[in-house]
């Protein structure tokens, strides 16, 4: 039920961003989805691929600093209080989101969103209980 | 104006039977109470009996920094404990810091040669004094003061920082003398012309400026700024403190306080004296010292010896300002700070060997500021910015409690900092420093 995010550390100087997604042209990965948080100094770019575990090993070999985080892909209804279901079912259980960010395109007719949670079990064990539609990792990928 | 005529201005003969003298004394005491000098005598097969004249000060042994560090934290004292009456301490190149002790004599010598320093400004007694070198264990504060106390001037023991009240107090009070490091000195140059207060207006006329590396064009600046004459000092923690070295107001090199200090320069790398007038590093020999005598102490500083007397009649050798280090050893806002305590504190925060590069810079109207670059590694990555902010601010605490000063630490790619081989650059100094 999760899904591998690659994050990259990239320093706020002008090129870095192109050079990340000039590597991963060059090898044939492509984004699924992406969201960037960003410092004064830096920032954090974040990323669902076709391939992750290739992505990390490409970029890594570019010389960047690369992880990996599980998060979790919800297929949420494309329509007013969809996503606020899901965040009531997580609040109720008191796990905290990190951040959320969205795909561009769509599963079906429902929109899809990537969360990263605390306790990402529990998160896994209470959105199913609550009826949420976790996409699993190969799911994602192939979107 | 001289404080100690005598001394300052006494023939060069008649001063080098005297250094002579007082060395024969330091090698014995420094033989019979410490330890390492024995050893370092024996080793040398140098006796106490060897040592006549100050000529013969080249057959002895040098002593370095790391003699304090194996000594810690007073296996060097040449007296027992009950006789030392103050302890100061500088940074040391780990984590150990290097101290020094002073006796009631001590502390008088030192008070001495700071009185000789503030002469060299024409300070007398009818002057006040305004301190604002940080006091506590480095030796600026206090050293000042009891020099100033000595003239019999007023003092005002400020301490660093709390620019708003220095100059309160220097307008309300009427200070007439400052002794604080350059880069302060440019800082409050900028906050009183900020402050809409004409500096030409202030009773203020002299500063002494030292524990920090600076230029002539800092020196045109500060006395622009202030309206003042600015003088350099030099001194360090093992050999007293301020008031080694100082300038008068002919601004031309720096009066070595010899019947006390003696100096040498030589050839870093051989060891051996360079020719008058030729660059090198600068040896210390203290002559008078009770507690913590030096012998032939390595200093690190390069600079220049001028046997020439001054033209303000002042006999005694005069030394360029610093000119550089033989080590990687820097000053940031009077504090010594060594690369190697740096990557102690990063390898215990990342568990791995760290890839840093230190950037001191000196920009205008600001203090001397550092910056640690960091480079993240996978191992200390983390996917969150929290992550990150808090282990940036995990390294910042370790090391501004090391070495005790504040700096920024800025987290970078890898392979930012060049690596090249064999030493790493470790260190971009971007302070104007004259060198």
């Amino acid at each position: 039920m999760r899904v591998n995010q690659i994050s990259v550390f990239l320093e706020n100087k002008s090129g870095r961003l192109a050079d990340v997604t000039r590597t991963l042209a060059e090898n044939g990965i492509n984004i699924r989805a992406l969201c960037i948080a960003d410092t004064i100094d830096y920032g954090l770019l974040r990323l669902i691929v076709n391939d992750p575990d290739k992505t990390r090993e490409v970029l890594h070999k570019a010389g960047f600093t690369v992880t990996q985080t599980p998060v979790l892909a919800l297929e949420i209804p494309d329509r007013p209080g969809g996503l606020a279901e899901i965040i009531r079912i997580l609040a109720e259980k008191e796990i905290n989101v990190e951040y959320i960010y969205a795909f561009v395109g769509k599963s079906g007719e429902n929109a899809v969103v990537i969360f990263r949670v605390e306790r990402i079990d529990d998160a896994i064990q209470t959105l199913q209980q609550g009826g949420a539609k976790i996409l699993s990792g190969e799911q994602v990928y192939s979107i | 104006m001289y404080w100690n005529k005598e001394a300052e201005c006494m023939d060069r003969a008649q001063l080098r039977d005297l250094q002579g003298q007082r060395l024969r004394q330091t090698v014995r005491h420094a033989y019979e109470n410490v330890p390492t000098y024995k050893k370092k005598l024996d080793d040398a097969g140098v006796a106490p009996d060897d040592i006549r004249t100050i000529d013969d000060i080249t057959k002895l042994p040098f002593t370095v920094k790391d003699d304090f560090r194996e000594n810690y934290p007073f296996g060097m004292f040449a007296v027992p404990l009950d006789q030392v009456v103050r302890i100061h301490t500088s940074s040391g190149t780990t984590g150990k810091q290097t101290v020094v002790g002073y006796t009631r004599n001590d502390i008088g010598v030192w008070a001495e040669a700071m009185a000789r320093t503030l002469g060299g400004g024409c300070t007398h007694k009818d002057d006040i004094v305004q301190v604002a070198y940080g006091y506590g264990l480095f030796t600026g504060g206090l050293g000042a003061h009891y020099g100033a106390e000595k003239i019999g001037a007023l003092v005002i023991p400020m301490s660093g920082g709390n620019t708003k009240r220095q100059i309160q107090v220097m307008q309300d009070f009427g200070s007439t003398a400052l002794c604080c490091t350059p880069s302060y000195g440019v800082l409050l140059g900028e906050a009183i012309a900020e402050a809409g207060i004409d500096a030409k207006a202030m009773p203020l006329r002299v500063g002494f400026f030292g524990a920090e590396p600076w230029s002539e064009s800092m020196r045109k600046e500060i006395e622009a700024k202030l309206a003042i004459d600015a003088l350099d000092i030099y001194g360090l923690t093992e050999v007293t403190g301020p008031g080694v070295g100082y300038e008068c107001l002919e601004k031309a090199g720096l009066h070595i306080t010899e019947d006390h200090f003696y100096p040498e320069v030589i050839n870093p790398a051989t060891g051996e004296p360079v020719p008058p007038g030729e660059r090198g590093e600068v040896v210390f020999t203290t002559l008078t010292k009770e507690a913590l005598p030096l012998i032939r102490y390595r200093t690190r500083d390069i600079a220049v010896m001028n046997d020439e007397p001054c033209a303000c009649g002042r006999t005694c050798r005069r030394m360029t300002r610093v000119l550089g280090r033989t080590d990687d050893m820097l000053i940031i806002r009077g504090v010594n700070v060594f690369p190697s305590q740096i990557e102690a504190v990063l390898m215990e925060a990342e568990g791995t060997e760290p890839h840093y590069l230190i950037v001191v810079d000196r920009r205008p109207g600001k203090m001397d500021e550092m910056e640690v670059w960091v480079e993240v590694s996978s191992e200390v990555f983390s996917d969150e910015v929290k992550g990150l902010e808090s282990l940036q601010r995990k390294i910042m605490t370790e090391l501004e409690s090391t070495l005790g000063i504040s700096l920024k630490i800025r987290l970078v790619e890898p392979k930012t900092i060049a690596r090249s081989e064999g030493k790493a650059k470790r260190v971009v100094d971007r302070r104007d420093l004259g060198q």
